[in-house]
């Protein structure tokens, strides 16, 4: 580049002509985050289903090598994807890209940022490569996302970095209900906490398992510091409804679009949806005649090793 | 003249950003309100297009029948419109790279999406806008557009890197940067005062 450009990746400062400018920032990754409010991100597999969910009008799409119910199905090591899938995925759409990397691999982590994905998702639908430790999404300029069940666990996440909470639900299901179980836990939990007196904070954040200051600013605001979307199991324009009226600030639809049986209509129902949750005529609306959606699985009958939201820590 | 305080501001409440901007306009004291159908057009003295997905805003726009709404109040009454990123994109007649993409086309710009890259590229800056005074504009550009050619009776405020992201055509105001996501409220007093506030009682 022609222009005078010094960066200081300590700080990361860029000087050009004098100007003062900061790139990875806190406020750069959740401004990301609040772009994508009110949206919905669709798990994809090939450039065809991402121009798909871009026409659909997804906010952006994750792009993966299986979609959960396959990963279920299938077994094995769940790993990131190809980068030549990634990089193909980015090609083909203008909306930002996503992509999961195994929850503690720095590594891949450090090549999805490499390939300039706009958010890395370090998720618990891959099989975990650390039993004990996420990523420092601090030392990252990319954006993070990251599932929770509980409020603890969310505030542990946003205290490693992540820029963004997901409930974890349980991937690849079909089915919506522990999905609706962790954002109901997390409501609930900043309920409490936004009426707790402050002396009963620090004993709040030791039982959370969650950084004291963000105990506070919780108790202080009532929500989290980062956006609070929804994910797991979301099949239906109902589902999306569903979780918007529970509190979710936007969606992520895994399998439930490209394993039903019309992707296209099903991903413009869920899009509508998503936006007019409170408006039950045109949910109704989008609801109707949409050919077979995704056969769920009941979560009480799947072996306690087999489901995922238990992998992170 | 009105005061800011008794302004009805809309915010397109489809997808983007909705909050931050009804944060500032709750602080300015005008009162914020979200638009997600027609009707919700009535009763608002000017509209903000938030950022977002210009792609599916645009989208759900046409869906609902927002986009011949807001075209309509926009010209027959001069409703105010104040575009923030995605808000821009939606405003502008042309779109480079995706010229088909459903949209508003109320000012007369050329823009290009993406246009300063990804995500990694998005960052924190101040801009010089002598308009608003001395000190220049925080600014945060998100995936941000830039104007990259404009019409004969579009004015320039602000440019950043040698390309124009802030812009005004009569009753329309754009950025292709986020001043809702800093404390600097400049961008939004301006519009509050000098498009709607200013403007002659319909």
């Amino acid at each position: 580049m022609d222009f005078d450009r010094r960066i200081d990746y300590n700080g990361r400062t860029e000087t050009r002509k004098g100007e003062a400018m900061e790139q990875g920032t806190w406020k750069v990754k959740v401004g990301l985050a609040e772009m994508l409010k009110g949206g919905v991100i669709m798990d994809v597999t090939t450039p065809d289903q991402a121009r798909i969910a871009e026409e659909a009008g997804a906010v952006a799409v994750m792009a993966l090598e299986r979609v959960p119910a396959d990963i279920r199905a299938q077994g094995g090591v769940a790993r990131m994807a190809d980068p030549k899938i990634i990089k193909a995925i980015m090609e083909a759409v203008t909306i930002p890209v996503m992509a999961k990397c195994r929850i503690g691999h720095l590594a891949e982590a450090q090549i999805l940022q490499h390939l300039g994905v706009d958010f890395i998702d370090e998720s618990e639908v891959l099989t975990p490569a650390d039993e004990h430790h996420h990523v420092d999404k601090h030392r990252f300029e990319a954006p993070f996302v990251c599932g929770a069940r509980d409020l603890g666990e969310a505030l542990r996440r946003i205290g490693e970095g992540a820029a963004m909470i997901r409930t974890k639900g349980e991937a690849g299901s079909g089915n919506v209900v522990e999905a609706v179980r962790h954002l109901r836990q997390i409501v609930e939990q900043m309920r409490r906490l936004s009426v707790a007196p402050s002396e009963t904070l620090m004993a709040e954040a030791k039982t959370l398992g969650a950084p004291y200051h963000l105990v506070v600013e919780v108790a202080k605001t009532g929500k989290l510091p980062v956006p609070n979307f929804a994910a797991g199991g979301i099949a239906t324009p109902a589902d999306a409804a569903l979780l918007r009226l529970l509190g979710a600030e936007a969606l992520f639809v895994g399998s439930g679009i490209f394993k039903s049986r019309d992707p296209k209509a099903r991903a413009r129902a869920i899009v509508e949806a998503t936006t007019y949750y409170d408006q039950p005529e045109v949910v109704a609306r989008v609801s109707e005649d949409l050919p077979g959606a995704m056969e769920g699985l009941d979560v009480r009958k799947l072996d306690e090793k087999e489901l995922l939201q238990h992998r992170g820590w | 003249m009105v005061t800011p305080s008794e302004l009805r501001i809309g915010v397109l409440a489809v997808q983007g950003d909705v909050g931050p901007h009804c944060e500032v306009l709750a602080r300015l004291g005008a009162i914020p309100l979200p638009v997600k159908s027609p009707a919700d057009l009535d009763r608002i003295d000017g509209l903000i297009l938030p950022g977002g997905e210009s792609t599916t805003i645009g989208l759900l726009l046409k869906k609902s029948g927002l986009d011949a709404a807001i075209q309509d109040h926009h010209r027959r009454r001069g409703l105010p419109l104040f575009g923030t990123c995605a808000g821009l994109i939606l405003l502008a007649k042309r779109i480079e790279e995706t010229p088909d993409q459903p949209r508003l086309g109320l000012l007369d710009v050329t823009v290009r999406r993406n246009a300063f890259g990804r995500q990694i590229e998005s960052c924190e800056t101040v801009i010089d806008a002598p308009l608003f005074g001395a000190s220049p504009l925080r600014a945060l550009f998100i995936r941000a557009p830039f104007v990259a050619e404009a019409g004969p009776l579009v004015e320039i405020l602000a440019r950043w890197r040698d390309r124009a992201v802030l812009v005004r055509e009569g009753a329309i105001l754009a950025s292709a940067f986020h001043p809702e996501l800093t404390d600097d409220d400049r961008v939004h007093r301006y519009f509050l005062r000098r498009l709607v506030a200013a403007r002659p009682a319909a």
